[in-house]
């Protein structure tokens, strides 16, 4: 899900950059406002969980591989906007340093799974756990189940996104050969090839991770889900 | 307070204990036989899939050289060497992501009271 330099053309890289801009800042301006100067290390501890759980790929096999993100369950914890920031950051050093993802292509990465993925994942969970008041009840059953189903479709969206992005390369931009420019592989090609996969196990695997470690916090560390949610 | 850094102490060793255990996510794949993931293939294996590299694909993929390409190191790009590399990268990478994490929420917090 990591879209590499050249896959997408400029239009798209380029709306997508322009996109992300005033979310970070919107982001930013959130955490200024909420977060508090004792939940930094949160925000580090979350970055650095989404960046060591992706390293984690799972087979199809025979296939490709894939891996969790990490994305609703940070939102869950430290909040949708400074999970916007820290999934962010993991996916921003992935490019850089490690090649994961391209450079010109960050803003499409963080645009799918730091923001869309986070805010819908996100979403999906309170409507599921309940309003605030609620949602702070993470002994509930409707705590994790809002989790699970939150961070299974939230991925699945980044995964859509991904596919629909790549997938209109061939639409977008043609050579003067009639070959395609960027991402060869058309719509009717990417969609299948992306959300199979996600639906069928990667999905399943980020509800899983967002589970056991909620599963995890709760007995070991609750005050820290009790004040976030 | 003491709690509370302890707390989190816990956490930080979890995060310790993922990268050492990464690997896992090098291991498991091999024993599958499954590739990388879909639509993350480089300009070679696009070649063999689409029979060519598109033009513009070429050109921009081109643009940026990450210093630790695929959290791999010339040379060490199969078995132990590779499980080492990759755990060296999570720990390069985490250090980073952290270093950077701390240093914008000190910065956001500090305009704020400032």
């Amino acid at each position: 899900m990591h879209i590499p330099d050249g896959y997408l053309g400029p239009i798209t890289y380029g709306s997508l950059w322009a996109a992300i801009m005033p979310i970070w800042f919107y982001a930013s301006h959130q955490i200024k406002k909420t977060l508090k100067v004792t939940q930094i290390p949160l925000l580090a501890l979350s970055a650095a969980f989404s960046f060591v759980i992706m390293m984690f790929n799972i087979p199809i096999p025979a296939g490709t591989t894939g891996h969790a993100t990490g994305a609703t369950l940070i939102a869950i914890l430290i909040g949708p906007w400074a999970a916007v920031i820290a999934v962010s950051i993991a996916l921003v050093i992935q490019a850089f340093i490690f090649g994961d993802g391209g450079i010109t292509a960050i803003g499409a990465n963080c645009f799918n799974i730091a923001f869309a993925e986070v805010l819908v994942g996100y979403a999906i969970f309170r409507l599921i756990a309940g309003p605030r008041a609620e949602a702070a009840d993470t002994q509930g059953r409707r705590f994790l189940i809002g989790a699970a189903i939150g961070s299974y479709v939230g991925i699945n969206l980044a995964a859509l996104l991904t596919a629909v992005e790549l997938g209109i390369q061939t639409i977008l931009h043609v050579g003067q050969d009639g070959r395609p420019l960027y991402s060869p592989f058309p719509l009717k090609l990417t969609i299948p090839a992306i959300m199979l996969e996600h639906i069928v196990l990667f999905g399943v695997v980020e509800a899983v991770v967002t589970v056991m470690v909620l599963i995890y916090l709760r007995k070991s560390h609750p005050d820290l889900l009790r004040r976030q949610s | 307070m003491k709690t509370r850094n302890s707390n989190y102490r816990k956490l930080w060793i979890g995060i310790g204990i993922l990268i050492l255990l990464a690997p896992i996510g090098l291991i498991i794949p091999e024993l599958f036989k499954a590739g990388g993931a879909w639509g993350e293939w480089g300009a070679d294996e696009i070649k063999d899939i689409a029979g060519y590299v598109p033009e513009g694909l070429k050109r921009i993929s081109e643009l940026w050289s990450a210093p630790i390409p695929d959290y791999a190191f010339a040379g060490w790009d199969k078995g132990v060497k590779s499980y080492i590399a990759y755990i060296i990268s999570g720990l390069v990478g985490v250090v980073i992501v952290v270093a950077v994490s701390y240093a914008l929420g000190k910065f956001l917090k500090r305009r704020n009271n400032g």
